[in-house]
């Protein structure tokens, strides 16, 4: 086979007439090759001063679609200032290739995109804006009939489905969740051991950390953990359902996609979220523990005591009354963004990152409604 | 129609080629060769392993035994740039399309250009929109794989495979799916390339309409058998074939036997 790479393509202006100017193409005109001449034969037919352009490909051994589409674009340039272009010594394979690809015809694509105006654009993204409003309330509507109807006929909740998403996102999740507590603990006490010291209460740093894991880190880690690992993979999961066509399998055989997929996702998120803020408390409680024994000399009975009198059933209850909400909040952002994917691979992702980054903002602003709510009730 | 000339070299050449998947040998004993210009189609029923071969010999996967050439060249024994320079002289255009969603056809079909050549951007649009004119997809290049029906992504996808003008053209089952009006103008299509342009096809489908019209040689794959059971031209094979399930094939009835 002959080596490609010393194939060349060379342009030679030949005769020049007061009227029409000759350009000999020669060797090879193929992808690998025009690329090096594109532009210089493009300046040489956009020559003004000679109308009509006379090409000359019996110098041509190989040609190929670049060749074609060279000659196309010289043939469109000639044309746009009026003269004429031909062709002369075209070989057989030449001109066969011209035929299939109909060079006579062939046009640069239109790339310009159609602009909107300003007052449509606006227009449409606030009818796009009440579109996912009204989603998102029917989608709530389905979601709350759906879990009505599983509650009063718990058969009717596929089980299996359901423990197997509470294994992916409750046990799996258990190592990253504790160690995130454990640090977040260990943290918080680290940082605030010297000014406890400066006021010699050190004593306190069991109040801290118990307080704080307790009422608001335990609850708003797991969840943020839960929404970053699982309220994504419902979407992405859903999403992925959605693309293939696999939804609307299940619409046209009768099964409602909430029962069937959001249903079992929301009472595992529900289920699991309690059970993954104690382990994330826990952990959290007893990374303070290593910092008050390992740098301010407290003993383990003595820290374990203090917590005790600090903290009372209400903040524990609390934390876990507020989990249950994210975890409810997590699933279903997480399946109304996979039931609302659209199209192809890629909105798979735009779902799941807005499952991620709703479910998230969506845990805080409900935290900080919750922090309002019990100071309002009296509760802390 | 175009008869490949033994004594210049094959294409492809494939020899003792066995694939096995997890120690269960799917096909054994395979050898043929393509010749330039040539329409190739492989046959055979479902699970055959027709996409398996097509597979081996686009080098997703490493044959189990026996060796695959491509231009003269095994393409397991090619590796870095050597490797990469052999599949740019392939085009490929799967089942399905396996376009990516997140670009319009024009880019679709530009990428292979971008990637590999040294032409101006003006040209590479110029180039793609002329290759997806030839699929019949003109005034279709800024339109996203989402947008589109599963046949325009087929002819799409073989706009894409014929970016770079490869030698060799492989196609899963382009013509699957489509109306027939459109896929007799895809065969048309592919008879002109191979004829005028010496593209050779290796094509895996079903359509015996379409087999007729562009197989230059058939090759048909037995599941029970695991090797090439019929080798030829198309109507010989259907009018005077020994083997009565491969009639059975070509004359689209039950086959009776083949234990």
């Amino acid at each position: 086979m002959p080596d490609k790479s010393t194939e060349k393509a060379t342009l030679r202006q030949g005769e020049l007439k007061t009227d029409e100017v000759l350009i000999h193409l020669e060797g090879a005109f193929t992808t690998a090759t025009t690329g090096a001449i594109w532009e210089e034969a493009v300046k040489l037919a956009a020559r003004t001063d000679s109308m009509d352009v006379v090409l000359d490909l019996s110098g041509v051994d190989t040609m190929d679609g670049a060749g074609v589409g060279l000659l196309a674009e010289l043939h469109r340039s000639v044309e746009k200032r009026g003269g004429e272009l031909r062709l002369i010594g075209l070989s057989k394979e030449c001109e066969s290739l011209l035929t299939v690809f109909q060079f006579q015809d062939v046009r640069a694509p239109d790339l310009t995109k159609k602009k909107r105006p300003l007052a449509v654009e606006v227009g449409v993204a606030t009818v796009d804006g009440f579109r996912v409003a009204r989603a998102t309330v029917s989608f709530l509507g389905e979601l709350t009939v759906g879990l009505f109807r599983a509650g009063l006929r718990p058969r009717s909740i596929r089980w299996r489905d359901m423990m197997v998403v509470a294994e992916k996102c409750g046990a799996n999740a258990l190592p990253i969740v504790s160690l995130l507590g454990f640090l977040i603990g260990l943290i918080i006490a680290y940082q605030s051991a010297d000014l406890l010291l400066d006021f010699g209460v050190e004593v306190y740093v069991a109040d801290m950390v118990g307080i704080s894991m307790l009422r608001e880190l335990g609850p708003i880690m797991a969840a943020i953990m839960l929404a970053a690992r699982s309220g994504s993979a419902f979407a992405a999961e859903i999403g992925t359902m959605k693309v293939n066509e696999e939804v609307d399998a299940l619409t046209t055989m009768g099964l409602d996609p909430i029962q069937f997929l959001a249903v079992p996702r929301m009472v595992a998120g529900v289920l699991v979220t309690p059970l993954l803020t104690i382990f994330c408390t826990v952990a959290g409680v007893l990374g303070g523990a290593v910092v008050a024994v390992a740098s301010l000399d407290l003993s383990f009975v003595f820290y374990a005591d203090r917590l005790m009198n600090s903290v009372s059933l209400s903040d524990l209850l609390s934390g876990l009354f507020k989990s249950v909400f994210f975890g409810i909040l997590i699933a279903a952002v997480g399946c109304q963004m996979g039931l609302r994917t659209k199209g192809s691979p890629s909105a798979v992702g735009d779902s799941a990152t807005s499952a991620v980054v709703a479910g998230i903002m969506l845990v805080i602003v409900a935290d900080g409604v919750f922090a309002v709510l019990f100071s309002f009730l009296g509760i802390f | 129609m175009t008869s490949h000339d033994e004594n210049a070299e094959p294409m492809i050449s494939v020899e003792g080629f066995r694939a096995a998947y997890e120690g269960n040998v799917v096909l054994e004993n395979v050898n043929f060769n393509v010749g330039k210009g040539e329409v190739f189609v492989i046959l055979g029923g479902s699970g055959c392993g027709k996409s398996t071969l097509l597979k081996h010999m686009i080098g997703l996967y490493r044959p189990d035994a026996g060796v695959i050439r491509l231009f003269g060249e095994d393409l397991w024994a090619a590796t870095g740039s050597d490797r990469r320079r052999l599949l740019r002289k392939i085009g490929v255009a799967y089942q399905s399309g396996a376009l990516f969603g997140s670009m319009d056809l024009l880019s679709n079909t530009r990428l292979p250009l971008e990637e590999s050549t040294d032409l101006p951007m003006s040209a590479m649009n110029l180039i793609a929109a002329m290759k997806l004119r030839i699929v019949g997809l003109s005034g279709f290049e800024g339109h996203y794989p989402n947008e589109i029906s599963g046949g325009m992504k087929k002819r799409a996808a073989l706009a894409r495979a014929l970016a770079l003008d490869p030698g060799i053209v492989f196609l899963d089952e382009p013509s699957a799916g489509l109306d027939p009006i459109t896929s007799a103008s895809l065969d048309q299509l592919i008879l002109r390339l191979a004829e005028s342009l010496s593209v050779t096809f290796v094509i895996v489908t079903h359509e015996l309409a379409s087999i007729f019209t562009i197989a230059s040689r058939v090759i048909m794959l037995d599941k029970q058998r695991k090797t090439i059971v019929a080798e030829g031209d198309p109507r010989k094979l259907r009018d005077e074939s020994q083997d009565e399930w491969v009639r059975s094939f070509f004359q689209r009835k039950e086959a009776e036997v083949v234990e």
